[in-house]
């Protein structure tokens, strides 16, 4: 990301819902950046994604608010190529979407599953910053980019379930804690 | 030449397949197509060999394995045709809060259509259940309608349902 993350302010740890809450499944709204409460969602969100092990990203409905808002932060995973550190973004689309790669993910709503899914591994997002409202491009590809996905997916109520790619392509989660097994989202 | 259907379902623990596969090949059984997962922790395999040996010699060999924690079942079936979908193969992805009922009437509407499940997994994770369902469609099938009766039924049932066209890439 090409720009500086305004500073949030301090986040508090929100419990993560867990599916089959009908909250993940809803069309989140859009929000307006500036508005404080959006902001101290964001920060809770960053706040809750840093205590959650493995955890590479959470998304606003995960946390019980239907807003489009959501952060990521891949930077060490060992699947990642491009990292931009700490996104945080708001009413996020995916404006350009290539070459297609399938991954195997989880996510801390799904917490005993994993999935095969097929996603794009160059996009561009376009969105806004939580404060500033500022519009930003954000170019990625790779694990980034799955991540950013996921993410996307969560705010327009679909979980990797819906995307999976086959009637095997769903496991069981065997290993915890292990970034390297599975993406955490 | 015989064809012969096997199920193991049981306990689980290392070296069943193994152990199955040594006696089919003693018997001079190939083991043709197999499908073997956990299902809640249980081991459970079904498989079609093909080979000189009856039902009856194929079960005595596999008794050993047995052993009190697993149920073999060997029963000789004909040859069936591999036949090729009709039409299109779709995935059905539906998942929500466990009930019961789910699997039975939405497999219902897709038969109604003259749907075919050919795959199919379910997943009960906590109070989450998960179905997946790659089903063929004939090309005389209303699918939109089908699309929308899955819709009518999984709202019933409170739970998402999906059905989308799977990849069939040919490279």
């Amino acid at each position: 990301m090409n720009v500086t993350l305004p500073t949030l302010p301090q986040g508090r740890v929100l419990d993560v819902i867990r599916a089959p809450s009908p909250i993940l499944s809803v069309s989140a709204a859009l929000v307006d950046p500036t508005h404080p409460a959006v902001v101290q969602l964001c920060a809770d969100l960053v706040a809750t994604m840093r205590v959650s092990p493995g955890c590479v990203g959470l998304a606003a409905p995960q946390v019980g608010v239907a807003a489009q808002a959501f952060c990521v932060d891949v930077s060490g995973h060992p699947k990642t190529r491009t990292s931009n550190g700490l996104i945080v973004l708001l009413n996020a689309e995916i404006v350009e979407a290539s070459r297609n790669d399938k991954g195997r993910e989880g996510c801390m709503s799904v917490p005993d599953l994993t999935g095969d899914v097929k996603r794009a591994t160059r996009i561009t997002v376009a969105g806004q910053l939580p404060l500033s409202g500022e519009r930003v491009l954000i170019t990625t590809d790779a694990f980034e980019a799955r991540a950013l996905q996921h993410e996307i997916d969560h705010c327009n109520g679909m979980l990797f379930l819906d995307r999976v790619t086959g009637a095997h392509a769903l496991h069981a989660r065997k290993v915890y804690l292990n970034p390297a097994a599975s993406d955490g989202c | 030449m015989t064809s012969l259907a096997i199920t193991v379902v049981g306990h689980d623990r290392p070296g069943i397949i193994a152990e199955a596969a040594e006696a089919l090949s003693h018997c001079g059984m190939n083991l043709e197509d197999s499908s073997m997962t956990l299902l809640r922790g249980h081991f459970a395999m079904t498989l079609i060999c093909a080979g000189a040996a009856d039902s009856a010699e194929v079960e005595a060999a596999l008794q050993p394995m047995v052993n009190g924690s697993l149920e073999v079942t060997v029963r000789e079936v004909p040859d069936e045709p591999d036949l090729l979908p009709l039409g299109s193969t779709y995935l059905v992805t539906v998942h929500g809060a466990d009930r019961l009922g789910i699997v039975a009437r939405l497999a219902g509407v897709i038969a109604e259509a003259g749907g075919n499940i050919t795959d199919l997994t379910t997943r009960l994770s906590g109070p989450l259940y998960v179905l997946l369902a790659e089903v063929d469609v004939p090309r005389t099938a209303d699918v939109e309608a089908l699309q929308a009766r899955l819709a009518e039924v999984s709202t019933d049932l409170g739970v998402d349902a999906t059905m989308r066209l799977l990849d069939n890439d040919q490279l």
